[in-house]
């Protein structure tokens, strides 16, 4: 699972108000590199939850990565800017699409229900009593 | 991971090197359950597990409904790709092989109820050299909030097999098949759940069976905004398979009626009537 992934699930469980963001628990993970889409981050950046994406690289010990806030987009799709080593775009990119979380737990702010995450998979199924 | 990346360079590698046209060379063996064309995922290259459905001619269906749609899903040019219940993985992987060979930097969503199915699909796509994340789940429960209205291309072979109704959603492999009366209990969950992760824009391929009336399938897409277009229609000895493709049209609604609108509305275009029933 990827952090784009995890900045879109939110807990269904019942008692949950939000369920989001949920607090992400990693014990593995690994980077894979991707070719960076300067399109796609456009498009998809004003849907991101800003805060839930750096709490979600501190949680895995990447506290330089990202800023506490996001950038101007003059800045992260300034020309060339997905060229430049270290670039907002770039880090952006990487924290999005390539760090997969391998092995940890999803935890419902609200109701700290546990989702397993196993071998790169969540399992977000519920209990029949919880839904 | 190093290993699963070396492999999948590997395949990325002999995928690349053909010329898209190079299907076109092949002997169409539409309904073999091997072979097909270097477009899709490579049957050998499917993983499986005792509790997981193989892909079969509905499967099959899918992926050469998505091929026969590639022209226009160049111009979609879509950014999020979904599967709901991607079982073997076979249909998500074909779709991001397929889109990568149209340049398409999308990104894909992979989901099914059984875990099983779930590790089977993400082996899949890592044989193949591609990426989806794959998430267990009830249909998209848990990213029905925020990932509503960000899909641009949805695609389900859901459980249609028409069975009682205890069977739906049981453990084992059944739940991969059984749909209840007419085959419809999990479609008539599925439909209004992927209405709301598809973007504007966005497309929903589904297979049907004949005995899931189609026909009405399409009637109530239509009272919810989405027009409709038979992609594919295959008879195989057992049934009679379909895959519907759904669009957003603010016409669809009047266009349920014979009156006709969208360019591509397969409503306005047919007699459906008459379409359906010819066989029965
Ligand atoms: C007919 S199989 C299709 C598998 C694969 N997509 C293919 O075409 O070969 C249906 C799949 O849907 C999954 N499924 C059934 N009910 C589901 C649900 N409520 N939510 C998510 N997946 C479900 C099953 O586990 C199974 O893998």
């Amino acid at each position: 699972m990827r952090l784009l992934t995890h900045n879109m699930l939110a807990s269904n469980v019942r008692g949950a108000t939000t369920g989001y963001p949920l607090t992400l628990e990693a014990t593995k993970w690994c980077t894979k590199e991707v070719e960076l889409n300067a399109d796609f981050i456009r498009g998809l950046l004003p849907k991101i939850d800003w805060r839930a994406l750096v709490d979600a690289t501190r949680a895995l010990g990447l506290p330089e990565l990202l800023p506490e806030e996001q950038p101007p987009e003059e800045e992260i799709f300034a020309e060339g800017a997905a060229d430049v080593e270290g670039s907002a775009i770039r880090r952006i990119h990487h924290a999005l699409l390539e760090v997969h979380v391998q092995e940890g737990s999803l935890v419902c702010p609200d109701t700290s229900r546990c989702f397993p995450i196993n071998k790169g998979i969540p399992n977000m199924m519920l209990h029949e009593d919880e839904v | 991971m190093a290993d699963g990346d070396g492999a999948g360079a590997a395949a990325t590698g002999k995928l690349a090197e053909l010329p898209s046209g190079a299907e076109k060379g092949l002997p169409r063996r539409a309904k073999a359950s091997s072979g097909r064309t270097l477009n899709t995922a490579q049957i050998p290259l499917v993983a499986s597990h005792p509790d997981v459905y193989e892909p079969c001619d509905d499967s099959f269906a899918l992926v050469d409904a998505l091929l026969s749609d590639k022209a226009q899903l160049l111009t979609l040019q879509p950014r999020l790709c979904m599967e709901v219940g991607s079982g073997s993985g076979y249909v998500i992987t074909s779709l991001a092989i397929m889109l990568r060979q149209l340049g398409s930097g999308a990104q894909y969503l992979a989901t099914d109820i059984n875990q099983h199915a779930a590790e089977t699909t993400q082996a899949t796509l890592e044989a193949h050299g591609v990426h989806a994340d794959v998430i267990v789940t009830d249909i998209v429960s848990g990213l029905d909030k925020r990932l509503a209205g960000m899909v641009d291309v949805a695609v389900v072979n859901p459980p249609y097999v028409p069975t009682p109704v205890e069977e739906v959603g049981c453990k084992g492999i059944a739940s991969s098949w059984a749909g209840g009366l007419n085959g419809r209990q999990v479609i008539d969950r599925i439909l209004p759940a992927v209405r709301e992760m598809l973007s504007e824009r966005g497309w929903l391929y589904m297979v049907a069976l004949e005995d899931n009336d189609p026909s009405d399938i399409c009637h109530l897409m239509s009272e919810m905004g989405y027009a409709s277009r038979v992609v594919l229609k295959r008879c195989t000895e057992e049934e009679s398979l379909y895959v519907l493709k759904f669009w957003r049209d603010p016409h669809a609604v009047s266009s349920a009626s014979p009156k006709s609108s969208g360019s591509e509305s397969w409503f306005s275009q047919l007699p459906f009537k008459s379409l359906w029933h010819k066989n029965s």
